[in-house]
This record gives C-alpha cells, structure tokens and sequence, in this order.
C-alpha cells in the first residue's frame, strides 16, 4: 500500500545525495552529447564563454540544439523563443505531475527544485513515488548531476571536439530514449495503463504528423491523462 | 526581428531562452497550486506521467533508422527480464552502435 503523500515529500541532504549519485551512470553518457553540442556550437561561431553560458543556464539539450539551426549573424529571436517554449512545454505538465508532493514545500523549495527538472530525473522521481518511496531528492540531486554533467560536456566539446565527431554513430543519440523506455516498461503495467499509453501513443504520432512540430509530447501527453479520466481505475487496484 | 548575433544580442538571446525554459520549468507548478487536488485531477495526472514518456517515445521510434528501433526493442527486453534501467540501457545503445557499423 502506498504510504501517505506526506511521507514521500521529503527533501533532506541524505535524499538529495542519493540522487545525485544515482544519476551519475546516465550522466556519464550525457557528456557525450554535452560535447556535441559544445563542437556544434562552437563550429556554429558562438563565442566559447556563450557557449557555456547556454549550457549552464538553459540546460535544455533539444532546444539549445534547435536554437543552433535556427542561428546566424542575424538571429530571429521570436521564432527561437517559441521554438525553446514549444520544445521545452513538456516541462509544464512535468511540474503539474509532481505538484501533488511539491505542494507540502515550502514555494522557495518548490520552485528551486523545479530549476534543474528534466526527463532523466523528472522519470526516476516519478517512479520512485509510484513505488511508495521520496522522490524530491532524485528530482533535486539527480538534476544536479544532470546539469552539472552536461556543463562539463559542453566545455569538452568546445575544447576537444573533435574526439567525438559522431555520437549518433556510436548509439549515443539512444542515451535518452533508451532510458525512458526503461522507465515505461519498468513501471506500473496493467490494462488501463496499457489503454492510456495506446491512446497517448497515437494522438503523439497524430499530432507529430499533422500539428506543428514539437507538439506531439503535450498533445500525447493530455490526451493520455484525459483517457486516464474516462478509463476508471478499478477499486480493487487500489 | 532579427538581432545582431555578435556581441550583446547572442548573450540577450541567451538570456531570454533561459527565461523560456524557467517558465516552463515552473509554469506547470504554479498552475496546479490553483488547482484543488482531488481524486480525478490525480487520476489525470497519473495517467499524464506516463503518457508524457510515451509521447516522446513514439515518433522516436516511427522515424527513427532501424537502429534506433533496436535499440528501443533490446531496451524494453532487458528491462522486462532484468528489471534494472541502466544494463536496459546499455544493451540498447550497444544495439544501436552495432547496427550502424555493420
């Protein structure tokens, strides 16, 4: 049985520690496309201390990649800010996910533990709850080695990027996938879960082919949550 | 508009991008502290979590290269027979190294 929300919202040094080690494995491989973007940006003409800056506080691979593309002398600044929204929106229902053991924080613990939430830590937290367990501190610490990972990534590939030319080509473009898939099937599986997911899954795909791009994930991810209303969750399952 | 990327504009950029990103991140937070938890805004959220993984994975694996779907494919094996995320991992990458260089 699950234990009451109060108990899982615990954030403590001990918690955050943890989290920061668990997450070091993943963010090993993360450096490796912390260096792409670092060799991709720096061949872009960005000057190497904005390179890093970027890294440091943006802190959102994908769209500091799709800012790259849409980069030049001159730089169309509201398509780049709708681009990093439109990419980076999944990051609001993230926050909506967790807000049932974030409401017990203080808001300055609230907010200050959503700086640094991406998917790798947001996953493992959310898993972590689901077994009954506290997930801030992989959220906080998990998202520090994160973050710090990547800025160190950043800085090699600025610095010796040409040891790593191609990440796609050793399977490193799989890094994140791969761990969310393990997240999924790792998880809770029954057949309202399994229904959801059908249903997320092709309203993503919908939505990827025929809705403007970088939409799929909120588009899949409402529709999987407005399917979990309309599925009830059998009594028994609780 | 188009700014100038050289000098101030590429940091003013930056910045802005950051603000994006910290909207995002703390947006969703802030939207549901306005929102009554009750048990079907919890039965969406459940569902919402996993749905979010989902939707990301999925046009991944339609328009990805074959490589990709492997490695998708020995992910979700391993981890079902293993039940540990990082070797899942691992084996997935691997799979995907191996198909690109053959």
């Amino acid at each position: 049985m699950e234990q009451p929300d109060k108990e899982l919202h615990q954030l403590n040094w001990p918690l955050v520690w943890a989290g920061y080690k668990q997450l070091v494995p993943l963010s090993t491989l993360v450096i490796a496309f912390g260096a792409a973007f670092g060799l991709a940006a720096s061949q872009t003409g960005i000057s190497d201390p904005l390179i890093l800056a970027m890294s440091t506080l943006v802190f959102a691979g994908a769209s500091q990649f799709a800012a790259l593309e849409l980069w030049g002398p001159e730089a169309p600044l509201f398509t780049i800010l709708i681009t990093v929204f439109a990419i980076n929106a999944r990051h609001l229902l993230m926050g909506a996910t967790l807000y049932p053991w974030l409401r017990h924080l203080p808001p300055g613990k609230r907010y200050g533990t959503m700086l640094l939430a991406s998917d790798a830590n947001w996953a493992l937290a959310m898993q972590a709850f689901s077994r009954g367990q506290p997930g801030l501190g992989l959220l906080l610490g998990g998202g520090l080695t994160l973050w710090s990972f990547w800025i160190v990534g950043t800085w090699a590939g600025i610095y010796f990027g040409s040891a790593i030319q191609d990440p796609k080509s050793l399977g490193l473009d799989m890094v994140m996938g791969c761990f969310l898939l393990a997240m999924v099937v790792g998880g809770e599986k029954n057949l309202r879960m399994l229904l959801i997911w059908i249903v997320a899954a092709a309203a993503s795909l919908l939505a990827f082919w025929y809705l403007p791009e970088n939409s799929h994930v909120v588009v899949g991810a409402l529709a999987g949550g407005i399917a979990g209303l309309i599925i009830r969750e059998q009594k028994h399952e609780h | 508009m188009n700014i100038e990327t050289t000098g101030f504009g590429a940091l003013l950029i930056i910045l802005l991008m950051a603000l994006v990103t910290l909207a995002t991140r703390w947006g969703g937070v802030f939207v549901m502290s306005y929102v009554p938890i009750s048990y079907r805004v919890k039965q969406f959220i459940n569902a919402m979590s996993g749905s979010v993984l989902v939707a990301i994975l999925t046009p991944m694996a339609i328009s990805g290269d074959n490589g990709a779907r492997l490695a998708l494919l020995v992910t979700a094996v391993v981890t079902l027979l293993l039940k540990k995320p990082l070797p899942a991992i691992l084996a997935g990458i691997l799979t995907a190294a191996l198909w690109r260089y053959f």
